[in-house]
């Protein structure tokens, strides 16, 4: 057979007939739900139809969750209690498992899935979450679908795809120390845009990911699909094998099948992309979109000095909302609040680094720090972490998307600012007309500590 | 689903780059039902101001515009969230065909899969069609048959949809329906595929 890359690998696995017109009816190895699924258990209750693999459907109640306590009692917003009473009524009538509130095991999907060795390498993943395409940072081919396509899933246990074309993206060298993988991708948007990477497949490789822990290939997967490609992978390694082992739903042992898990040599791509990692700095956002990001050691660049005049216009847009003239320093902008958390990053290695940061220190803006589960909750406090947040002034909370996409009734407040360690910097994503600016946890704790936004080499 | 062929509408220009799906319906109005009102989140923090008046600025709030049911938008048209909610607050609204550059794919899937056309076009035609819409008057014409948006001046773009998705619509035929009559095939792959 000729030379194959990871992507085509899964694939070629899970094809269950093709259509003369190269169409494919994929077979899907774990559906996660969330409480935002409930217009797809509609259609299906509409139609009458069971869930045909409930033992492959795994549901996480995330988006609504509380952070502040781990019942309903504080939540006086009766449509929140709503929704996330459908999905209790979803998960109860067709006995799915299902990781709610009060479970030990809840968290946000991306990250509590990984977690608990759900996603295993070779999976097909799907969730009607953009953000699925985390789940590639294990080997698998993780991607977000809709309403209709969860339907669809539950109904069949299989999806339509057309095959996407497919781009590399290699990291080569090292990165310079206080070089994130938050930072990594984030320069990696700002160089390809939002729509950089749409209609294709991302395998993310060189030296830089292999030498990442596989929390840094999740938070770059992650963001793959705020470059536009629904799908981002990393080839399992020795790394992610020993990372695996002894999750609650993983293997024993790593499964020999893992380990032809990889593109073959000459195997192609149809773009490809390459960075040397040795030249990043710690990103920040100025903008609305996930691509006007820029070294938060400079400066917010100016609309004049846009490469084109649409992007022009764009700019003084975004610039507009976010409150800023163009050409002032980051280390010049005063922050309202700081969050970390979300999929991108709350998982245990970045709320040990922003510890790192706030360790002795005291935050002079408030500061929520959301674990992205209960069991990066659960393993923070077992080494001290909460205390150090807590002894720096930052609120320690439970585990849930809180203020990333404002759903559970956290926000940020008209015209506030946040430094946020998510993923979307959208209008109105942490509440309207809330400004936020994408950051890495280090530089979370460092732009919480000095109330402007500021790398952790500035303190 | 009601099949589509052919329908005729009114363009509206909305000239902005990466509309995100959060724009098209903001995340606090995701629980709401899909009822009578639906359409009033749609693009909701650019049609309305905090006070819930409407915002005259924004294209879809001016007459005749108000009446569109063709958007004729920019680039990278629905990128972000997975959220199929923007597609039901775009049909709420009447709107039955976007037309731009590029497309979130996840929203080009969710938008095919509930019969609004995602129609991909040249940026210059796109662009074109978007300064012909600005005065109020333009009335095209999406052809699904013969894949083609027409033009009053007799202009015709070609566009490109996946053969099954077209297949679909032009059917009004559901997937799950036709994927459930590939039973046999799914057991037989179940069968030597171990999870
Ligand atoms: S943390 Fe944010 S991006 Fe991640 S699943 Fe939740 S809402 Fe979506």
């Amino acid at each position: 057979m000729s030379a194959r890359t990871l992507f085509d690998k899964i694939w070629d696995a899970h094809v269950v007939l093709r259509r003369d017109d190269g169409l494919c009816l994929l077979y899907i190895d774990r559906h996660y739900f969330h409480e935002g699924s409930f217009h797809a258990f509609n259609q299906i209750a509409a139609r009458g139809l069971p869930i045909r693999r409930p033992d492959l459907t795994f549901g996480f109640g995330d988006h609504y969750a509380p952070t502040l306590a781990r019942s309903l009692d504080g939540v006086a917003d009766p449509e929140i209690r709503g929704i996330i009473g459908t999905f209790e009524r979803n998960v109860a009538a067709h006995r799915l498992t299902a990781f709610r509130l009060a479970d030990p095991d809840q968290g946000i999907v991306h990250v509590a899935a990984p977690e608990l060795g759900l996603t295993l390498p070779g999976m097909t993943v799907v969730c009607g979450d953009s953000h699925t395409s985390s789940h590639g940072a294990l080997g698998a081919l993780a991607f977000g679908i809709g309403a209709s396509e969860v339907a669809h899933v539950f109904a069949t246990q299989t999806i339509w795809q057309a095959k996407p074309k497919q781009m590399l993206v290699r990291f080569e060298g090292t990165p310079a120390p206080g070089v994130t993988a938050k930072d990594m991708v984030l320069a990696l948007i700002a160089r390809i845009g939002t729509g950089g990477a749409i209609g294709h497949a991302v395998e993310f490789a060189g030296e830089a990911i292999r030498a990442l822990p596989v929390e840094g290939r999740l938070t770059i997967c992650n963001m793959t699909i705020e470059a536009g490609a629904r799908t981002g992978m990393v080839a399992p390694d020795e790394t992610t094998f020993a990372w695996l082992a002894g999750r609650r739903y993983a293997p024993p042992a790593p499964d020999p099948r893992w380990r032809e898990l990889f593109t073959d040599p000459g195997a192609r791509f149809d773009a490809e992309v390459v960075i040397d990692t040795g030249t990043l700095s710690p990103m920040a956002t100025w903008g609305t979109s996930p691509e006007e990001a820029a070294p938060i050691t400079g400066r917010v660049p100016r609309a004049a000095e846009a490469p084109d005049a649409a992007r022009a216009a764009a700019w003084a847009r975004s610039l507009a909302y976010m409150g800023l003239e163009g050409g002032e320093a980051f280390a010049d902008i005063p922050l309202d609040v700081v969050f970390l958390g979300s999929c991108t990053n709350a998982r245990l290695p970045d709320l040990r680094a922003a510890a790192e940061v706030l360790k002795g220190r005291r935050v002079r803006v408030p500061m929520i720090v959301s674990p992205g589960s209960e069991a990066v909750r659960r393993a923070a406090e077992a080494e001290g972490l909460d205390r150090i947040f807590a002894e720096a002034g930052a609120e320690w909370r439970h585990a849930g998307c809180s203020l990333c996409a404002a759903m559970n009734g956290d926000i940020v407040g008209p015209r506030r600012r946040c430094a946020s360690t998510s993923n979307r910097n959208f209008p109105g994503r942490q509440g309207r007309e809330a400004r936020t600016h994408l950051v890495s946890p280090r530089s979370a704790a460092a732009s919480a500590v000095a109330g402007r936004l500021v790398p952790a080499e500035a303190l | 689903m009601e099949p589509i062929t052919r329908f005729e509408g009114l363009a509206a220009p909305l000239a902005l780059d990466n509309v995100d799906t959060d724009q098209i319906i903001p995340a606090r109005f995701l629980r709401k039902p899909r009822d009578a009102d639906y359409q009033r989140w749609l693009f909701h923090d650019l049609r309305f101001a905090p006070d819930g008046s409407p915002l005259p600025g924004f294209v879809l709030n001016r007459p005749p515009f108000d009446a569109a049911t063709i958007l004729v938008a920019g680039r990278n048209f629905g990128v972000g969230s997975s959220r199929e909610a923007a597609v039901y607050a775009l049909q709420a609204f009447g709107i039955r065909a976007v037309i731009a550059e590029s497309f979130g794919d996840i929203h080009y899937s969710n938008a095919l899969k509930n019969g609004l056309l995602p129609i991909r076009l040249p940026p210059e035609r796109v662009r074109a069609l978007r300064e012909a819409a600005e005065g109020g008057g333009l009335r095209l014409t999406v052809d699904l048959e013969r894949c083609v948006v027409a033009s009053p001046d007799g202009a015709e773009d070609p566009f490109a949809v996946p053969a099954f998705a077209r297949d679909c619509l032009l059917r009004g035929l559901d997937e799950i329906g036709l994927t459930l009559t590939h039973l046999p095939e799914i057991e037989a792959f179940e069968a030597r595929h171990a999870v």
